[in-house]
């Protein structure tokens, strides 16, 4: 065995970053989820700003080993503020020769890959389709190379704790981890008190990838690496002051909802059928039934938001969620809660599509199917969330429109940001404002339909007050008695008025700002959801260059703010990036006839900030 | 003279809507709806606590017509609504109102995961083997033969049996009522009130338009003695309008047959008794039907289990978030924290 001796050897001094992207990629057993979100956890101690994208197989365990079984982890860190989950990762690691060809397209050139030879055996070659082993001819020339029998190393350094074999392997990706947590200067004892915790029972699991970790740490700190590479450093960033943690969409999301409910003095009742990557919501607010959330597993789809309505109904704060595909059997329920005038929330979590799609790939096509995806003229309330963090602020937001104007409100989400981590400024809960009390009380002249002058909203008489008795349902209402009716007049003025109502709410949004650059100008990129970080950094990159290039980015898709027409009226140009073959263009287009152009891509992976930077100076080139 | 105001008693008049009741005129549902009054007048429910939510069908009209809350929503997912409603407040007295289309077909899904998940609530399927609001095609109920405007040849599709799906689904409470029974629909709709849980009902309803008298060999008056038993726990299985047969466990078997006391020898000591907590019996007696058997009405099951809204240590009463700001802060807290 060859296990470099524990003897430090003097180190280089450590070269400064700015900024650094590191990808680890495994096989679907391998970790790789955990090693990332513990790199992640260690990187936000250290002070820097940071994105994550995980990536990995639709597949519970796909065959060892496979170029399809191969799971993804990609941490953007750096000094300064980060906005993306990065373009091409400057570190690669690879548990595996699987692991390496997938991810090798990505790599930056130069870029340092490290790889466990251990794991580099001919049927690993032959399972990942390598006719040669790559690490012996010169096909991987353009990167800088770092080949170590990591499985050997684990294995050496985990021999005093008595697992088997198979279990002593297990602790590799610690090991790959403590020699990249060497690599950035990073401190290894959050991670070394977070196995103490997971391996409360097995103690001797705790330690050896605890050792496990210290060895990988101490190889990068004795062994001889070739010149080329040395340690790094990436100095904090510069960051707001206040009490951080890190988030991933799906908490920051559950989070929202529940002090959105308690901002509205409700009960949250959250209803939901499990589908990737929608199901960690319900996961999480699961565990959080201490804070007087009910969660509520149903049997199908559509099950999940009737109880939601409900809930409404009876005066709770019903929610639902789910991803395009259970947002599909869903509709004819909104449309009920549209008809109704229920408040409900209704989240998207957005997965590739059509159909079955892609599951556990990230995709923004279901921007249709929430503005427009029901029978009927059914306007609805649309939001979408820009990062982990924002998923927050969408979801308190959420709950005070849909309480306060009595209306489904949807909440489109995406696998990207569902996953993906970025530290947050945790608020304080005492310094939020509630809402109004919304239930009313008022039995003179009640009826189930009388509007509040303002917002056009009809009461919420939850039953158990006398005197309010009242029926609902999905048939047609007369305006002026709230009972069944078919007359022709009146569904022109109840569907005028659904439509006015949820046009209403444009008053109570704030006018859409412009995120970076001037209010007009020659080209306005404009943005939803997830992109944002790519947008805005390319946008950044632009102006830097002297181009005269604005970022707009819409969290309101329905209605969309009323300014919005007047301020794409004074850019010469309009481009609009999605991950989809170009929804919201559509939309902008037919409301404001403004000649929008494309920029769109549906393969599942996240938009890198160049291809965003590329296509804004063709456009500005014409 | 000011005497202390005595707690006004309601009248199944006062249960009723002002709403015009617009079902055909010898609809079975008008039955079932005076039927439903009378049994709120005489358990004087408060009607500010009482919900009907129903589905889509002729039978879901029903909320309209009571001054009760009421939510008619869309088709076969009333059980989902209800649920809702009830984690969302407990105390809510619910009925849900289904038809055999909207219970079976549409809905047999939620049907079967309402009664095994168990809320304490009232559910009544109208069942009158066709469906009424889409004018006349067989339902799953409806027998094989049935023809109608999408069966012009006989339907072929097997039926289901409401009482016995019931059963399966793990429900612990199943009844069965006649529509113009006056006088045991209000008994059995109050022994369902009182159960403490999901209490399935299916009542047999007379379409007068597209099913005339699809029930009428067990429910004509003439012979409705010798074709019904009205099951009672710890009563004798008998019936007859000499109150001469029963129902005998057949020796060796896991059958029953019909008996008649004084022939061959069988008397009264033959009989089975009711006993509505076994789940075996009640599948007998579920299973029985004409010509053979009389079709069993009543209590068939009540073995209660604690409902479902119990099992949610959180399920307060409406009154709000029950969460304070502190909690939420301890929350957002909660794991790796640091401070910049």
């Amino acid at each position: 065995m060859n296990v470099a001796p524990a003897v430090p050897r003097p180190q280089a001094p450590r070269e400064e970053l700015e900024s650094v992207t590191v990808r680890f990629a495994g096989d679907s057993g391998d970790g790789m989820q955990l090693t990332g979100s513990q790199f992640t956890l260690a990187t936000a101690l250290a002070g820097n700003d940071l994105a994550t994208f995980p990536d990995f197989p639709a597949e519970i365990r796909a065959p060892a080993g496979t170029t399809y079984g191969v799971s993804a982890f990609q941490v953007n860190f750096g000094a300064r503020e980060i906005r993306t989950s990065g373009d091409a990762p400057d570190v690669l690691v690879a548990m595996n020769p699987a692991a390496l060809k997938v991810n090798l397209d990505d790599m930056c050139t130069g870029g340092l890959i490290f790889v466990d030879t251990g794991a580099f055996t001919k049927r690993n070659l032959q399972k990942a389709t390598f006719d040669d082993n790559p690490l012996e001819d010169s096909s991987l020339a353009k990167f800088r190379i770092m080949p170590i029998d990591m499985s050997a190393q684990t294995l050496g350094a985990v021999k005093p704790y008595g697992l088997s074999n198979k279990e002593a392997l297990r602790c590799k990706n610690m090991w790959a981890l403590g020699l990249v947590y060497w690599l950035y200067d990073r401190d290894i004892r959050p991670s070394a008190d977070w196995l103490r915790q997971k391996f409360a029972a097995r103690p001797e699991l705790a330690d050896a990838n605890i050792a496990a970790m210290k060895a990988g740490h101490a190889f990068g700190e004795t062994a001889e690496m070739p010149g080329e590479i040395s340690a790094y450093t990436v100095p904090p960033a510069k960051i707001e002051p206040g009490e951080y943690r890190a988030v991933t969409g799906t908490e920051a999301l559950a989070w929202g909802l529940v002090v959105g409910a308690h901002l509205a003095d409700l009960k949250l009742v959250f209803c939901s059928y499990p589908i990737t990557p929608a199901s960690a919501v319900l996961h999480t607010l699961a565990n959080l039934r201490q804070h007087g959330v009910v969660t509520f597993q149903a049997e199908d789809e559509i099950a999940a938001v009737g109880a939601a309505i409900g809930a409404s109904f009876a005066g709770s704060i019903g929610v639902t969620s789910s991803s395009g595909p259970g947002i599909a059997l869903k509709g004819e329920a909104i449309g009920l809660a549209i008809a109704t005038e229920l408040p409900l929330v209704v989240i998207n979590s957005q997965r590739a599509g059509p159909s079955t799609g892609m599951p556990t790939k990230t995709e923004q096509s279901d921007l249709y199917q929430a503005v427009y995806g029901r029978n009927g003229d059914s306007p609805m309330s649309v939001m979408a969330a820009r990062s982990p963090g924002d998923c927050f602020e969408v979801a308190v937001e959420a709950v005070r429109l849909s309480t306060k104007h009595m209306t489904p409100v949807m909440l489109l989400s995406d696998g990207y940001i569902a996953n993906a981590a970025e530290p947050w400024r945790i608020p304080d809960v005492t310094g939020l404002r509630r809402f109004d009390r919304m239930f009313h009380k008022e039995i003179e002249g009640f009826h189930p339909f009388i509007r509040h002058p303002e917002t056009l909203a009809r009461p919420w008489a939850p039953p158990g007050v006398p005197g309010l008795e009242h029926r609902i349902g999905g048939l047609e209402r007369d305006y002026d008695s709230g009972d069944v009716s078919y007359d022709p007049a009146n569904h022109q003025r109840m569907t005028d008025v659904r439509a006015a109502k949820v046009e209403l709410i444009g008053r109570d949004i704030p006018p859409q700002n412009v995120e970076l650059g001037s209010d007009s100008g020659r080209l306005a990129i404009v943005g939803w959801g997830s992109t944002f970080g790519s947008i805005n950094r390319a946008v950044e990159n632009l102006i830097d260059a002297g181009l005269e290039v604005a970022h707009i980015h819409l969290r309101h898709i329905w209605p969309l703010p009323p300014n919005l027409h007047t301020l794409l009226d004074s850019y010469d140009k309009v481009l609009v990036p999605e991950m989809n073959s170009g929804q919201l263009r559509t939309v902008l287009r037919a409301e404001y006839l403004v000649p929008a152009h494309g920029l769109n891509k549906v393969t599942g992976q996240p938009f890198r900030i160049s291809e965003i930077e590329e296509a804004a100076r063709r456009l500005l080139e014409d | 003279m000011s005497a202390p105001k005595l707690p006004e008693t309601l009248t199944a008049k006062d249960y009723a809507s002002d709403q015009d009741v617009r079902w055909c005129p010898g609809c079975g549902d008008y039955a079932i709806l005076k039927g439903v009054l009378k049994t709120l007048a005489d358990l004087q429910v408060p009607r500010e606590k009482t919900v009907f939510i129903s589905g889509i069908g002729c039978a879901a009209r029903f909320p309209y017509y009571v001054s009760t809350y009421g939510f008619h929503t869309i088709h076969g997912r009333a059980p989902t609504i209800a649920t809702g409603a009830k984690l969302a407040n407990p105390e809510l007295d619910i009925w849900v109102v289904s038809g055999d289309g909207d219970a079976l077909s549409i809905g047999g899904n939620h049907m079967l995961h309402i009664l095994r998940r168990n809320p304490n609530m009232q559910i009544l399927l109208f069942n009158n083997q066709i469906y009424g609001l889409t004018k006349g095609q067989y339902s799953p109920t409806s027998k094989v033969g049935t023809r109608s405007p999408s069966t012009p040849r006989g339907s072929v599709d097997s039926p289901v049996s409401a009482a016995q799906f019931a059963l399966g689904a793990n429900a612990r409470f199943v009844a069965r009522a006649i529509d113009t029974d006056q006088k045991h629909l209000p008994e059995t709709l109050k022994r369902a009130h009182t159960h403490d849980g999901a209490s399935f009902v299916e009542i047999f309803q007379n379409c007068i338009v597209y099913n005339d008298g699809v029930f009428s060999a067990f429910t004509e008056r003439a012979h409705a003695a010798d074709t019904q038993i009205h099951v009672e726990h710890g009563k004798p299985l008998i019936f007859g309008a000499d109150r001469d047969k029963g129902l005998r466990l057949v020796p060796g078997t896991l059958d029953v047959e019909v008996v008649t006391i004084g022939d061959n020898g069988f008397t009264e000591k033959d009989v089975m008794f009711h006993d509505e907590t076994n789940h075996w019996l009640a599948a007998l007696l579920a299973a029985m039907e004409p010509p053979n058997f009389p079709v069993a009405v009543g209590v068939l099951y009540c073995d209660p289990a604690t409902p479902y809204e119990a099992n949610f240590p959180q399920n307060t009463p409406l009154g709000g978030s029950v969460t304070s700001n502190d909690d939420l802060n301890g929350m957002l807290r909660s794991g790796h924290t640091w401070t910049v």
